[in-house]
């Protein structure tokens, strides 16, 4: 008896939801119901487009917007699509690009790899988009990067990463290794630190950065006394406390991604380790994340960017003050999220150069493009597609900022093969 | 001599943090038989438990009294697990107890949509939950041996948790009904016991309990949406290896993984120790499938 009625109400919500998908489906045909698919804010992207098949028709551009909204690496690339919606939010109300209004289709790439590349591919073949901003880990540009090869699409990716890397259908606004690792390396050699432990998680990026710090460090005189790896999400890290005690290390160089900082982070506090005692150096925490792990355990330890929301130009004080206003003002900007923001504005002015929206034309008129972003003036490199950036090494504050404790004096150009370093030879390959 | 102290003291700590995940799947997986994969949502629901009561001193309570907030918000993880638990067993889990495989598919569901909840509520960002300062530092034993008093509050918070557990279910009457009604449904129901009443009840114990461990984890781990799935698979490890529906096979499966996994880990490193680990947990199951200490019952056999 139980069992039936419980039956009979199943019955009742499938057939429910049959009707309902049903008048669904009708409703369809008017809208462009691909932008509304996947979460709320896409709504904040301008206007009601009616729906098109190309990427330009009528009034409005699509653009895609591809990151994790859900999954464990939510944490970071949520803040990231805000900053990219604000960038077209923004060129929509000074009248779009080439006269159109920008539509973001934002889909969720739910931190799993092979989503990625499925939303890539109904972005670019579906819905037709002009480009696409979107990925944060290596992982995920590496299962997007053959769609938009294959279907020869466009990507801007917008987080710093591992290097080794330059496809033709790829523009890489985030920093590479000479613009973020390698002159990090360096500033902690030039302050006497030689013994470096090596701390990352599990996968392509930790593994193949620590694979160029070795290189460096053996070329330069320091040392590397170990190299630790934990998978993705890993929460106990005791053990590697109790080894990093036993190595007696300078400087622990810290690749970990995700929440793993936020363990390891509480866990040397506890364990009595202190800034004071020990250098540590972070690549994968930004503002955003030591507003999740915790100002007082961080307080003292070092990272490397390009960027931090305290960095002194005018473009900054706008963005943090716009971001501020659109987001809350608890909200913190960061280094992808500002690199995001960029990417948007560079593939404006892409676009406005070559008068048009197509991938090809785009990418030829996109070489040496300058834009005075909020982490100061970015030029693209038209050989690798990536950007010149100025490099910055910060010290977390207690109140959660970071403070520049040095900079590289102006743009670096980028080199992801690191083809102008002796040390590097045979590192590519 | 330090670091073999340090690290014994370690997969000590690491045992107590899994048994304190482990302790309220052994309800609801060990002795309810549902696999509850929203278990993990639970310790999710508990660590923002304690962020909401976190927040609620600082505006409310003077500065003086928040060091007072965090007994506090384990009662309050306790009750809202427990409330959420207990929504969740009347609405969805009662109608799934014949049919193991779609418990799992529903409770995993449930997970998703526990963890999308509270994505909407707090933001997907992590939230940061300052431990009170009487937990900060730790207790120098040796010069180089450091116990963090956190450490120690787990270990002491899992076992109040244990003997808690083992007076209601042992020495109580909710306690013998309950063993009642999960040794044999249909003597017991005869016998003029809610059997409904008792099931959900001890749904939403065994949920409260993990809530219990969300709080704990906010001491020394990430508080965000996903932390979840962090755990739920090294507590259903547990759960089998010990033996299903023994709380003594909770207890000493938690002992062996972490202590395993420390040693494993010091030896080789992270990745090749949890290997390692799995490899000695899927042999010792192949030798004996019951796990360590098995049920001997009759009602067993009719599943």
């Amino acid at each position: 008896m139980k069992k039936g009625s419980w039956f009979k109400g199943f019955a009742l919500v499938v057939t429910a939801s049959l009707v309902l998908a049903g008048c669904g489906g009708n409703g369809n045909n008017s809208g462009g119901s691909p932008a509304e698919s996947s979460s709320a804010p896409s709504s904040e992207a301008a206007s009601s487009a009616p729906a098109s098949s190309a990427a330009a028709a009528g009034d409005t551009v699509k653009v895609g917007i591809l990151h994790s909204l859900s999954g464990t690496m939510s944490i970071s690339e949520v803040t990231v699509k805000n900053s990219e919606l604000m960038a077209i939010k923004e060129i929509n109300a000074k009248g779009g690009v080439l006269g159109k209004q920008i539509e973001a289709v934002v889909e969720d790439g739910a931190s799993d790899w092979p989503t990625f590349a499925e939303k890539a591919r109904k972005l670019v073949s579906e819905d037709k988009v002009a480009t696409v901003f979107g990925g944060w880990t290596s992982a995920s540009r590496k299962a997007m990067l053959p769609v938009f090869e294959e279907l020869n699409g466009l990507l801007w990716y917008p987080v710093q990463y591992e290097g080794l890397e330059s496809s033709p259908n790829i523009f890489y606004t985030g920093a590479t290794t000479n613009q973020q690792i390698v002159p990090s390396i360096d500033f902690v050699l030039e302050k006497g630190k030689k013994k470096v432990f090596l701390l990352g998680s599990d996968y392509v990026f930790p593994r193949t950065a620590n694979k160029i710090i070795k290189a460096q460090l053996a070329a330069k005189g320091g040392e590397t006394v170990a190299e630790e790896y934990t998978p993705l999400g890993h929460t106990d890290y005791t053990t590697i406390i109790a080894k990093i005690k036993e190595a007696k290390p300078d400087v622990v160089y810290n690749t970990l991604n995700g929440d793993s900082n936020v363990a390891f982070f509480k866990q040397l506090k506890d364990a009595g380790v202190t800034s004071a005692d020990l250098m540590t150096v972070s690549v994968s925490i930004a503002e955003e994340e030591v507003k999740g792990i915790g100002p007082e355990y961080l307080a003292g330890h070092l990272v490397a960017w390009n960027y931090y929301q305290t960095t002194d130009t005018p473009e900054n004080k706008v963005f943090v003050e716009n971001f501020k206003k659109e987001y809350g003002a608890d909200s913190v900007t960061s280094d992808p999220m500002e690199a995001g923001y960029t990417a948007v504005y560079l593939w404006a002015a892409a676009v406005e150069k070559a008068g048009s929206f197509e991938v090809d034309k785009v990418k030829e008129a996109a070489k040496g493009i300058e834009f005075n972003a909020p982490e100061g003036k970015v030029t693209i490199d038209g050989d690798n597609q990536h950007i010149y950036k100025t490099v910055r090494i910060g010290e977390i504050k207690p109140d959660g900022q970071i403070v520049e404790l040095w900079n590289s004096g102006g743009p670096v150009k980028p080199d992801p093969y690191l083809t102008t370093y002796d040390w590097a030879k045979g590192l590519s390959e | 001599m330090e670091i073999w102290i340090t690290q014994l003291f370690n997969g000590l700590s690491v045992s107590s943090i899994l048994l304190l995940i482990a302790l309220g799947l052994a309800i609801t997986f060990g002795l309810m038989r549902v696999i509850n994969m929203a278990h993990g949502e639970f310790i999710m629901i508990g660590a923002y438990g304690a962020y909401m009561t976190q927040q609620i001193f600082k505006s409310a309570f003077p500065a003086s009294f928040f060091d007072a907030y965090f007994p506090v918000a384990i009662l309050a993880s306790f009750a809202l697990a427990f409330a959420i638990g207990y929504l969740l067993e009347v609405s969805l889990i009662r109608f799934l107890y014949d049919r193991p495989l779609d418990s799992l598919l529903a409770t995993w569901g449930v997970g998703l949509m526990l963890q999308q909840l509270a994505r909407s509520i707090f933001g997907a960002p992590n939230v940061a939950v300052a431990s009170p300062s009487w937990l900060n530092d730790g207790l120098t034993l040796m010069p180089g041996v450091v116990f963090p008093y956190k450490r120690l509050f787990i270990i002491a918070l899992v076992a109040l948790c244990l003997i808690a557990m083992y007076l209601y279910i042992y020495r109580s009457n909710a306690g013998r009904r309950m063993r009642a009604v999960m040794q044999n449904r249909d003597m017991a129901a005869c016998l003029g016991i809610s059997t409904r009443r008792v099931d959900a009840f001890t749904f939403a114990i065994g949920s409260g309990i993990a809530g219990v461990a969300g709080c704990a984890l906010t001491l020394i781990g990430p508080i965000g949406p996903s932390i979840g799935t962090y755990y739920i698979v090294d507590a259903f490890m547990i759960v089998v290896l010990g033996g299903v529906g023994k709380l003594v096979g909770t207890v000493a499966g938690a002992l062996g993984i972490g202590v395993f996994n420390t040693l494993f880990e010091w030896w080789t490193d992270a990745s090749l120790g949890k290997v390692l680990v799995f490899l000695c947990i899927v042999a010792f199951l192949q030798w004996k499938p019951m796990g360590m200490f098995a049920v001997r019952t009759r009602s067993l056999d009719q599943s």
